[in-house]
């Protein structure tokens, strides 16, 4: 038999509890093989049937099982319980993150699907209803949509993503790597207004590049490489008149003078416009000067070059020329 | 009391195939009822295709697959249903395509096509080994798209049948637990499977058999429910699905001796026989000692020569199953595998337009309509061929939505129905659901369904016999009794999932009491029912469907009806 275990998991009845409280449940697992899910199921099937959770196929393609083990996002049913001890044969386990808890493990996932259904999730063509034969579309133009595709809208993603959970208004990874399924889907013929969407204020560039969706993400999806995905398709396309991009295009252009990332600099290449920087930039900076974050320089506001090249600058200069040769129009 | 013209009950591919039929057919006020989210339905766990002669690949044609259908059946298939479905299935495709579906592709850009087991030509389109996956998401961005209105984790009760019509379904919103009539003009079910009622099974646990029994104690028969497909691949003691696929792709069989065993059972298709043959004969090698792992309870499926990069680029998913669940590389090493409850070829009994029918006239009841895995038309006969459930669920799923707009359009009458009928069916279902909260008695729900599960696979598994049958029946209504003193721990109202676990063991039971039923009297081995004492098909006492009306007394009651024969007479099935 397999040594004992606890599972420690964050409970919450709305009809008796006013807030949630941590339960142990300590227990021989199933097996030594046994999943997490497994263990979970075993608790409620043979110890408390109170335990409430969501559960489906246990093969990691139903999407119903994310939550919080550990602290990180992920599905439960797709590993095995011992991966998952700490030093006291402990798991903890907790409601997913980003979404208001029901009951125990399970979370209401409204907020989540809303997303998906913002960024208009399916074909548009006006070619939809030709009857004969199927479009033709290489297996290079289905490799740019395979990981994409295969989302099982899981929410381990949305529940650590760390832009979302600071902006409401951030799409998150999972309806931003269901936009890039669709954008890069050769069958549609909307790309260019999607990614005029996709590229405003909570889409494309509002990802922090924190990873965490990587990490939580149970498939090959791996969204933030999907929110990458659209960005570079958005400058091939000539989306410039953003904040996002005119960042990530001024981040190299600032490289390219010195080799040092002047911050200071980059906010000023992100704005758009005068009105911008006087009520979004000038304000934020002076709250920034009086906690002290930032030392107002005038010289920040003159073009050109503020310090001297980093040694070396020649090998930088490369680099960057090399990765233009390589796609030049990633990054004009 | 809520009202919809048309409810679809269940979101796999056969409920959003009807829901968008239906309106595109001009239904105007239809709702999807789920009591999971429409992309959680087990038609996502589908695997490895989807059937259409394209002939993408090589040549093909709807007669090769609809020969390989009725002879995949074992006659047991109505042939108007087969033609249909074969005939239907390349516009279906192109449909699926249209609408955004991902499909993975030959080197020309045209839907790649792969072989599988019983099927002459490689006919199977696939999106790598998650098509079943790639088309649930596609319907459902449909569905996203028209609007369709969703009753996600909403939970099915009782369906209203009075008068010879159906006038709606008694419903719980499982978040907050109350109990609501919907009332419709017209009802579909495309409520899925029953395989947990088995150990090992690749279904989902969602997979209980609700719809065919709360149609069955509504007055209609099921049908056929004795043939259920034992899959010859799923991982070893966890019955996860590894796609046929891999034996499409090349894959092989090797028993615990290494060697290629179906070489003695079907030298022909090999590893490409259809599934009851396959499992049979790794049943077989099991039961005589040739099997692998410590208790010799398995086989071995082989990917070796196969190669990374074709693993890779084909069957990611299974590949990833197998180094999660087993620890096992399948790029290195054959990965152990037994036979597992994978699909019901019976169920709920309806015509080729999805109109459910309840008696051996084929007599329709007016306003319900059904298809996919829970409904029986019967396309797959005794023993389904890989590739063609998708089909099916798409295909069916398509007609009953389109007959449902042309009955709302033309057919439909305003049947008397008193309020007093709705208000009987939600005091029934209400005092149903009051005594299952306070079920007080000194039984584990959890122990009940693990030894159902236990007895039914080794009493009614891939081989039966009379006396291991006869046992079953007496133990089924031990399994009763059982139930009726069990004990619930969660006697709340909101999202009680263990109130949901015991409503659906109450139905896995009942529905184990007519599978049985049907196996014990059907005394012949046809397709997925195989009998040690009765070994070789009977058509002259057997070519016909079973029918079992639940009698007054709850016991299931056999009945039989014609098998329609129209270009396929009978023969031999050898492969």
């Amino acid at each position: 038999m397999p040594e004992p275990i606890t599972i420690r998991v964050k409970r919450f009845d709305p009809e008796t509890d006013a807030e949630s409280y941590w339960q142990d449940y300590t227990f021989e697992p199933p097996s030594e093989d046994s999943t997490l899910l497994d263990c979970i199921n075993h608790i409620k099937w043979f110890i408390d049937g109170t335990l409430t959770y969501r559960m489906s196929c246990r093969s990691a393609i139903c999407g119903s099982c994310a939550m919080r083990v550990n602290g990180g996002g992920q599905l439960v049913c797709n590993s095995q319980y011992r991966d998952h001890l700490d030093a006291d044969n402990t798991i903890t386990v907790e409601p997913a993150g980003n979404m208001p808890v029901v009951k125990d493990l399970v979370t209401d996932a409204t907020g989540f699907w809303e997303k998906i259904r913002a960024v208009d999730p399916y074909i548009r063509s006006d070619r939809e209803r030709e009857a004969e034969g199927e479009h033709l579309m290489s297996p290079e133009d289905f490799s740019n949509i395979d990981d994409a595709s295969t989302c099982i809208m899981c929410g381990a993603c949305y529940s650590e993503c760390a832009s979302y959970e600071i902006d409401k208004n951030f799409l998150g990874p999972a309806a931003l790597a269901k936009a890039q399924r669709v954008v890069h889907d050769t069958r549609d013929e909307e790309q260019g207004p999607r990614l005029a969407r996709l590229s405003e204020y909570g889409g494309m560039w509002d990802c922090a590049h924190c990873f965490a969706c990587v990490q939580a993400c149970p498939k090959p999806v791996n969204p933030l490489y999907r929110i990458v995905d659209l960005r570079n398709e958005a400058h091939r396309r000539n989306f410039h008149d953003n904040n996002g991009s005119r960042h990530a295009r001024g981040f190299v252009d600032i490289i390219e003078e010195s080799g040092w990332l002047d911050e200071a600099k980059l906010p000023l290449k992100s704005v758009g416009s005068l009105k911008e920087f006087v009520t979004d930039l000038l304000p934020m900076g002076i709250r920034m000067g009086v906690k002290n974050k930032f030392r107002p320089n005038p010289m920040h506001l003159l073009p050109g070059r503020h310090h001297p090249p980093v040694p070396k600058m020649n090998e930088i200069t490369k680099i960057i020329d090399k990765t233009k040769a390589a796609d030049p129009a990633d990054n004009e | 009391m809520i009202e919809h013209d048309v409810v679809i009950v269940g979101a796999g591919l056969a409920g959003q195939s009807a829901a968008l039929a239906a309106i595109a057919g001009g239904a105007k006020d239809v709702a999807i009822l789920s009591k999971v989210h429409p992309v959680r339905s087990h038609s996502g766990a589908a695997q490895g295709g989807i059937a259409a002669s394209l002939g993408n690949e090589a040549e093909d044609s709807v007669e090769m697959h609809d020969y390989d259908t009725v002879k995949g059946g074992d006659f047991l298939s109505d042939q108007d249903a087969s033609l249909i479905l074969t005939e239907s299935a390349p516009e279906m495709i192109y449909a699926l395509e249209h609408m955004g579906v991902v499909f993975s592709r030959t080197e020309d850009g045209k839907i790649a096509q792969r072989p599988f087991g019983g099927h002459s030509s490689p006919r199977a389109c696939f999106a790598a080994d998650r098509t079943g996956h790639a088309i649930l998401h596609g319907l459902f961005e449909q569905v996203v798209k028209h609007d369709v209105k969703i009753y996600s984790e909403w939970y099915m009760l009782s369906i209203i049948v009075h008068d010879h019509g159906c006038h709606g379904i008694v419903v719980m919103n499982i978040d907050s637990g109350e109990i609501e009539v919907i009332k419709t003009k017209a009802v579909m079910f495309g409520t899925g499977g029953y395989g947990r009622i088995f150990q090992t099974t690749t279904n989902a646990f969602a997979s209980t058999g609700d719809g065919a029994i709360i149609s069955y104690r509504a007055g209609v028969p099921l049908e056929d429910t004795e043939f259920m497909q034992f899959h010859p691949t799923g991982l070893y003691r966890h019955g996860i699905l590894a796609s046929e696929g891999a034996r499409g792709e090349g894959a092989y069989l090797i028993n615990g001796e290494g060697e290629r065993f179906m070489e003695r059972y079907a030298a022909g298709m090999m590893e490409l026989a259809p599934r009851d043959i396959v499992s049979r004969a790794e049943q077989t090698e099991i039961d005589e000692g040739r099997g692998g792992e410590e208790d010799g309870d398995a086989v071995y499926l082989d990917l070796r020569h196969l190669g990374r990069e074709r693993i890779m680029e084909r069957l990611p998913q299974i590949w990833q199953l197998s180094r999660d669940f087993q620890g096992i590389d399948m790029i290195e090493e054959p990965i152990p595998i037994q036979p597992t409850a994978h699909y019901s070829m019976g169920g709920i009994p309806t015509n080729v337009d999805g109109e459910v029918v309840y008696d051996e006239e084929n007599t329709v009841l007016a306003g319900y309509y059904s298809a996919g895995e829970c409904a029986c038309v019967s396309t797959h006969g005794a023993n389904r061929l890989g590739t063609n459930s998708l089909l099916e669920a798409c295909v069916y799923g398509d007609r009953a939505g389109r007959s449902i707009a042309k009955y709302l359009s033309g057919g439909y009458e305003e049947r008397p129905a008193t309020p007093q009928v709705f208000s009987d069916a939600v005091a029934q279902a209400t005092e149903r659901a009051d005594r299952v909260r306070a079920m007080d008695g000194p039984e584990r729900l959890g122990d009940i369904r693990n030894d159902l599960k236990v007895a039914m696979t080794n009493k009614c598994g891939v081989y039966r016999d009379e006396g291991p049958l006869t046992e079953l029946t007496d133990e089924l209504r031990e399994f009763r009794g059982r139930y009726a003193r069990a004990h619930i721990s969660d006697r709340t109202r909101r999202f009680n999932t263990e109130f949901l676990e015991a409503v659906e063991l109450d139905h896995m039971i009942e529905l184990a009491e007519v599978m049985v039923a049907g196996a014990l009297a059907r005394k012949e081995s046809r397709g997925g029912h195989s009998r040690r004492d009765f070994p070789t098909r009977d058509d002259e006492n057997f070519l016909k469907h079973t029918l079992a009306n639940r009698a007054e007394d709850g016991t299931p009651d056999l009945t039989y009806k014609p098998v329609k024969i129209i270009r396929h007479e009978p023969v031999e099935r050898t492969y």
